[in-house]
């Protein structure tokens, strides 16, 4: 095949977008729009790496801070939840051998999602309203300086984000716990005790041990999608607080700021966004980790049990750790900086470490593996993971916070390596692994490719951690400017790895649109011409 | 007493070291998956004393820079401690108002600043001239926002907010603001 008919047509022509069930078909509209959205996110980094270099005329310095507070709320909404949603909605159905209880409201979730998160960043891009993701109070509602208007779309597209979250995670409970036209009646209770982890519980103080229902992956989306859903109530909430003083000021009524108290409103803020990420980023990929190293090595998971009950701790952890992020604020009460913020986050290190060793122990049973794309960015995410989670740790001390909270560090060693190298390569991991069975045997156009990929993303994120990280040790802030080039050498050097990263999406776009082709990307778009319920298609 | 420069130097080199090792470890672990070995699996008691280190670790980094790092118990117990010198900022519309042109410091001295704003969540930071930092605190509107720092060294710093209040924030600097003189 010539390079364009593989452009076309994809790799040999093996990928028929017509051969796909519309479960096929959901979970790759997913992982498209997750991967368009990603695409937006790398590029929105790109221009504030150049401009961290050096700002220069075409963007205004508005524009730049509403580039920062658009790029991190894609990248989670629009790219990593769209990735989520489509690999999970696939893959809880797959492992409880039952089909989607609702396909219809996943497909709501998918549009939700895209156009929420299209409705914000353009409301961003428009009006450059930039209070950044943290929303401090009452700076959402400053509108002295950010347009009013533009405020109510970007919140109003969260809002849209919030509520196909919620069709998901009712998908995801129904589906566990439904019972399917003409299946015998499903123990809808059990199954729920069981995906939570209080079968588990109750197990370690009773003799007689009641199965699990449920597999270790099933019950890691589950306990992870709570979180994802208290996290949407709060987000939602404090949405709809900001609507009030937007509405207000539309009819030219200004309310006090003072009615709300900036403490107890950053408490609980944190408190749902923490649900991110120290709640369901981290138990999503254990969840992912578990479950791709029993796939690749064909293994049982080494101590399932104890990872069972990790799981469980990790969800009760991401509820009560919300207060590292208030380290520095002098008002927050001692006692819970030290319970909150130091001590149950320092379980972080144990949760996340256990499910390192258990990730590892179970691929080494396997020895010897082929160096597969999904085992090369399985041990990519892990790495990105074992790096990251000792950073926040340190950052989650009341003495070093002091010298780090708000400095390059936070958002270099910790959230970037976090982001970029630990969930961006599992995913990356479950994407190349699940690509052939998404596509009904598509073969990856080039090996080669994804190598490059594999290295380009790996050192570009590193790397721009560490120069970050030790821009921040030497002062530098994060989310302000810097016009005398006063840390330049290390705002270069991230430069440089940011176009790393750059690169490796580029590579990477280019092998999947060569796999599938072009044909197939706008086939996966159009209605599956294969009317079923099933997951797969049937094999004659 | 210890400053920030010393503390931020010790982690570099721990943080450094275990960069170093977590990476060797990853890189012999992906090229001994790939050749064969015996079938022995990870015996349990590894996996345990792992998750006993990892507790270890947990627990006494934070015992570790209470005992090391002094504004660590200063900042815990500052309602009870009478500092030598006291003063209060106030914030409003992205400006600083110091009390006076220039605060001056004598060496030694316990000082306690009270920052106070009247409208957005800020940031308050001390930051020397190579613009490396000394501390910082968040500034909330309609809180006590107050911190101890004792100053031995003698030297000149300038303000800056530390957290973003939007755009019109970028330059909350104020230059050389305090001295340190014997
Ligand atoms: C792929 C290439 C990426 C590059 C080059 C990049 C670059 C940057 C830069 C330059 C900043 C500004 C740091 C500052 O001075 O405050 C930033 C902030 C941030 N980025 Fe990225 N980034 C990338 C990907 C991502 C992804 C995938 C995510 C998450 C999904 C993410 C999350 C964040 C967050 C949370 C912040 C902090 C925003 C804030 O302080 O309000 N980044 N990024």
């Amino acid at each position: 095949m010539t390079l364009i008919q593989t452009f076309l047509r994809g790799e040999k022509g093996l990928f028929k977008a017509e051969s796909l069930t519309p479960m096929q078909k959901l979970a790759l509209r997913f992982v498209v729009v997750g991967l368009i959205y990603y695409g937006f996110v790398v590029f929105e980094g790109v221009i504030m790496r150049i401009y961290e270099i050096q700002p220069f005329s075409y963007v205004t310095h508005e524009q730049f801070f509403a580039i920062l507070t658009a790029h991190p709320l894609v990248g989670i909404f629009g790219s990593t939840y769209a990735i989520v949603f489509g690999a999970f909605l696939f893959l809880v159905p797959f492992l409880m051998k039952k089909p989607l209880w609702s396909i219809k409201l996943a497909n709501w979730t998918l549009w939700l999602t895209t156009i929420g998160t299209l409705t914000f960043w353009l409301a961003g891009f428009v009006s450059h309203y930039s209070p950044l993701y943290t929303l401090y109070w009452p700076l959402p509602a400053d509108f002295t300086q950010f347009s009013v208007l533009g405020g109510t779309f970007f919140i109003l597209g969260v809002a849209l984000v919030m509520v196909g979250t919620l069709f998901f995670v009712l998908n995801i409970f129904k589906t566990i716990t439904y019972t399917p036209e003409g299946w015998e009646k499903q123990p809808g209770c059990a199954l729920i005790k069981s995906a939570l982890g209080l079968t588990g519980l109750s197990n370690l103080f009773t003799r007689k041990k009641q199965e699990h229902l449920v597999s270790l992956p099933v019950a890691a989306v589950a306990r992870g999608t709570v979180d994802m859903a208290f996290n949407a109530i709060i987000i939602t909430f404090t949405g709809v607080l900001i609507l009030i003083y937007m509405v207000a000021a539309l009819f030219g009524e200004n309310l006090q700021h003072s009615l709300i108290d900036a403490l107890l409103y950053k408490n609980w803020f944190w408190w749902g966004l923490d649900l991110i990420a120290d709640g369901l980023v981290l138990i999503f990929v254990a969840g992912t980790w578990y479950l791709l190293a029993t796939l690749i090595t064909g293994k049982k998971l080494f101590m399932e049990n104890i990872a069972r009950a990790a799981l469980f701790v990790e969800m009760v952890v991401s509820w009560t750790v919300w207060s590292h992020h208030l380290m520095s604020d002098q008002a927050q009460p001692g006692i819970l900086k030290i319970l909150s913020g130091e001590m149950v986050t320092a379980f972080e290190l144990i949760t996340q470490g256990l499910a390192f060793f258990i990730t590892l122990a179970t691929l080494w049973s396997a020895r010897p593996l082929k160096m597969t794309p999904p085992l090369k960015f399985l041990l990519g995410g892990l790495l990105g993971f074992a790096l990251a989670v000792p950073a926040g740790i340190m950052q989650a001390d009341l003495g070093l916070n002091r010298i780090l909270h708000n400095t390059q560090w936070v958002v270099g060693p910790h959230v970037h390596v976090a982001v970029l190298v630990g969930l961006s390569m599992t995913l990356y991991s479950a994407i190349y692994f699940l690509l052939p069975i998404l596509t009904n045997g598509a073969k990856l156009y080039s090996e080669k490719l994804a190598n490059i990929h594999f290295w380009a993303h790996l050192i570009g994120g590193i790397g721009m951690g560490a120069f970050m990280g030790m821009a921040g040790l030497h002062g530098m802030l994060r989310r302000t400017l810097y016009f005398n080039g006063e840390f330049n050498t290390y705002m270069i050097l991230a430069g440089l790895c940011g176009a790393l990263l750059l690169l490796a999406f580029l590579v990477f776009f280019i092998n999947i649109v060569m796999t599938v082709g072009l044909n197939g990307v706008i086939g996966i778009f159009s209605p599956a011409k294969i009317k079923t319920k099933d997951l797969l298609p049937k094999t004659e | 007493m210890v400053d920030s420069t010393m503390v931020l130097a010790g982690q570099t080199i721990a943080y450094t070291l275990y960069v170093i090792v977590i990476l060797a470890l990853m890189a012999w672990f992906a090229y001994k998956i790939t050749r064969a070995g015996k079938e022995s699996p990870v015996k349990p008691s590894l996996f345990y004393s792992f998750v006993a280190l990892l507790v270890v670790i947990g627990v006494s980094l934070h015992i570790v820079t209470h005992e090391t790092i002094p504004w660590k118990p200063l900042d815990l117990n500052r309602a009870d401690i009478t500092a030598d010198a006291e003063f209060n900022i106030v914030i409003a519309d992205h400006q600083f108002t110091l009390p006076s042109d220039k605060l001056i410091i004598k060496q030694g001295q316990l000082v306690r600043f009270n920052v106070e704003s009247k409208d957005l969540t800020y940031g308050f930071g001390l930051f020397r001239a190579d613009n490396s930092m000394v501390f910082q605190m968040q500034v909330l509107p309609g809180h006590k926002n107050d911190i101890l720092w004792k100053f031995d060294r003698l030297e000149t710093y300038s303000i800056r907010s530390t957290e973003y209040s939007g755009w019109k924030g970028i330059n909350m600097i104020v230059r050389d603001a305090i001295d340190v003189v014997q």
